[in-house]
Order: structure tokens, then C-alpha cells, then sequence
């Protein structure tokens, strides 16, 4: 079984309210130099077979469709390790 | 006016709207997210609430629900549907509607009588205001903050699709302070407020809601 990793990220100019909730938190825990925060998502989604370039395509279908929203999100889809 | 209210897992204020939706005159179908069947209503209501508990991000598993095959294909034939907070997020990750809503940028729930400005009194729902009215109607959201690239703000502007603005303070974050927005045939409305919980002197900040459901106007948008 192969897994493939999609990571999903809010988009550079959008704002990161939980990003900034981190950032905020990250000195007052004597965290120094810390100079900015964003927060997202990741998926590991395992699918049958070998990991082939057509399985990778349908997985960045599935990343445009529903695990990011292109308004507001960037996606970069990989493949991960194989799962015994 | 027969006027369909459905209903996801999550919801919360179907029953609010159901019970608006009468105030206003019409009938309230209740319809349910698994069923690919609009019941023959003339309009529908998307309510607020936490559908799919608001996994993955507000509105994006909803988009998928049988129901809403129906309702987007009702929509691109001119038939009003109106989306309240969880709505409106629904019908943004659905494309009805440009732009998404994201997390308030002071990071609280946010739950307000809020003061806001009509916009735009041509759409299927807001035919019952005038221009420029200013009314007060609940907002409670931690998500509402409305985002878009700044061209399609230029057009929402320049076109004059946005429909409700927030006066006074800042509630959520929203750019250039959009609290409604509808589309070009002005058939579907998007608005975070919720103008169901303004429809009752006894239970609100006033009847200011209920001019969403009493000028709903099906005909012209058909």
C-alpha cells in the first residue's frame, strides 16, 4: 500500500489567525527570535497498490476538490512511504 | 410561498428559520442534506449551525451532500436560495458565491446585536429594505470572516453584488467590512448575519430580520 502526503497551507496573503495564536504563545513559553507562524494541514491518505504517477494525479484531484480550498489555501501533494 | 429550510448533521438554526420562514408568510419545507429531493419548493434556506461538525473547514463536506446537487442546479435556474452564516460558508465552498470565510481575526467567537447597512435591495431576499437602510440583526460566528482576492472585491463592489456591510467595529475581520453578498442574477445570497434570530421583538434585537423572508420575491429571479 502506498501513502501519499498532501500538505495544505492558508495562502500567503490571506490572514493566519491560528498561526498568530501560536506566534503569540511562542515567547511567553521563553521561545526567542521567532519571527513569524503559519499553521496547516497535513493529510496521509493511503491507497491500494504501488504508488504510480496516475494515483498521484487523482490525489491532487482530490486535494483541489475537498482538502484545500484554492480561494484560500495552497496544496503540494507527495508520496510518502510504503505501508506494510 | 413554498420555502425549503435543510437541514445537515449540525445544524442549528433550522428550526429558527423554519419558524421565520412562516412569519414571512410562506410555507417552511423542511428538507434533509441526504435526499436528492428539493419537495417542489419555490426557495430555500441554507441555515447556520456546524454542519459535519465543521471538519476539515466550514462548508466543505456539506458542498457534497445529495441535497446540495439539487440546490446548485436550482440556483443556476434562477431560484432563490439564501445562506445564513454555516449557509453562506456552504454556498462559498459550493462556488455559488466568490470568495470563503475564514476565522475571525481576533481569534473569539463573536456573538453581537450588530448595526449593519443594506447594500443592495434588488437581490430575490432583500427586495423588503431599501438602499442604504440601516438595520440591527444578531451576528454570531468564529468563522465569518470574509476573504477574496482584491479583484473580485474590485467586481463584488463594481457591480454592486454586496449586499450588506458592518458599521461601526470591526466584528470579525471581514475585508472591506462585507457581511452579504448575492450574484450576478441576485438569486443567491450569502450573508453571515442571521436575520432568522431577528424576527420577534420577545427573542431578538428586533424585527429587523424579517424582511429577508416577508420580500422574498420568486418571480423576477425565475
Amino acid at each position: 500500500m502506498a501513502r501519499y502526503l498532501v500538505d495544505v497551507m492558508p495562502k500567503p496573503e490571506i490572514l493566519d489567525p491560528q498561526g498568530k495564536a501560536v506566534h503569540g504563545a511562542l515567547p511567553r513559553l521563553g521561545f526567542e527570535g521567532v519571527v513569524d507562524v503559519r499553521q496547516g494541514k497535513r493529510f496521509e491518505i493511503e491507497v491500494e497498490g504501488e504508488a504510480t504517477e496516475a494515483r498521484l494525479a487523482e490525489v491532487r484531484r482530490m486535494a483541489e476538490t475537498l482538502l484545500s480550498n484554492p480561494v484560500i489555501e495552497d496544496y503540494a501533494v507527495r508520496v510518502g512511504e510504503t505501508v506494510a | 410561498m413554498k420555502v425549503g429550510v435543510v437541514t445537515f448533521p449540525g445544524s442549528l438554526d433550522d428550526a429558527d428559520a423554519q419558524r421565520a420562514v412562516r412569519l414571512g408568510g410562506h410555507e417552511a419545507v423542511a428538507l434533509w442534506h441526504g435526499d436528492h429531493d428539493l419537495r417542489g419548493v419555490d426557495a430555500v434556506v441554507l441555515p447556520g449551525g456546524f454542519s459535519y461538525g465543521d471538519y476539515l473547514r466550514c462548508g466543505a463536506i456539506s458542498r457534497f451532500a445529495p441535497v446540495m446537487t439539487e440546490v446548485v442546479e436550482a440556483a443556476s435556474k434562477g431560484m432563490p436560495v439564501l445562506g445564513i452564516c454555516n449557509g453562506f460558508q456552504i454556498l462559498c465552498e459550493s462556488h455559488l458565491l466568490p470568495g470563503a470565510l475564514i476565522r475571525n481575526h481576533h481569534r473569539r467567537f463573536a456573538c453581537v446585536d450588530q448595526r449593519l447597512r443594506i447594500e443592495n435591495a434588488r437581490t430575490a431576499w432583500t427586495g423588503g429594505f431599501t438602499e442604504g437602510q440601516e438595520v440591527t440583526i444578531v451576528l454570531k460566528n468564529g468563522e465569518g470572516g470574509y476573504v477574496a482576492d482584491e479583484p473580485t472585491l474590485d467586481r463584488l463592489e463594481g457591480e454592486g453584488l454586496v449586499v450588506a456591510r458592518y458599521l461601526g467595529e470591526d466584528p470579525n475581520g471581514s475585508l472591506r467590512a462585507i457581511a452579504g453578498i448575492t450574484n450576478e442574477r441576485g438569486n443567491v445570497v450569502g450573508l453571515m448575519p442571521h436575520p432568522e434570530h431577528a424576527v420577534e421583538d420577545l427573542t431578538g434585537p428586533g424585527t429587523d430580520g424579517l424582511a429577508f423572508f416577508t420580500g422574498l420575491a420568486v418571480a423576477a429571479f425565475a
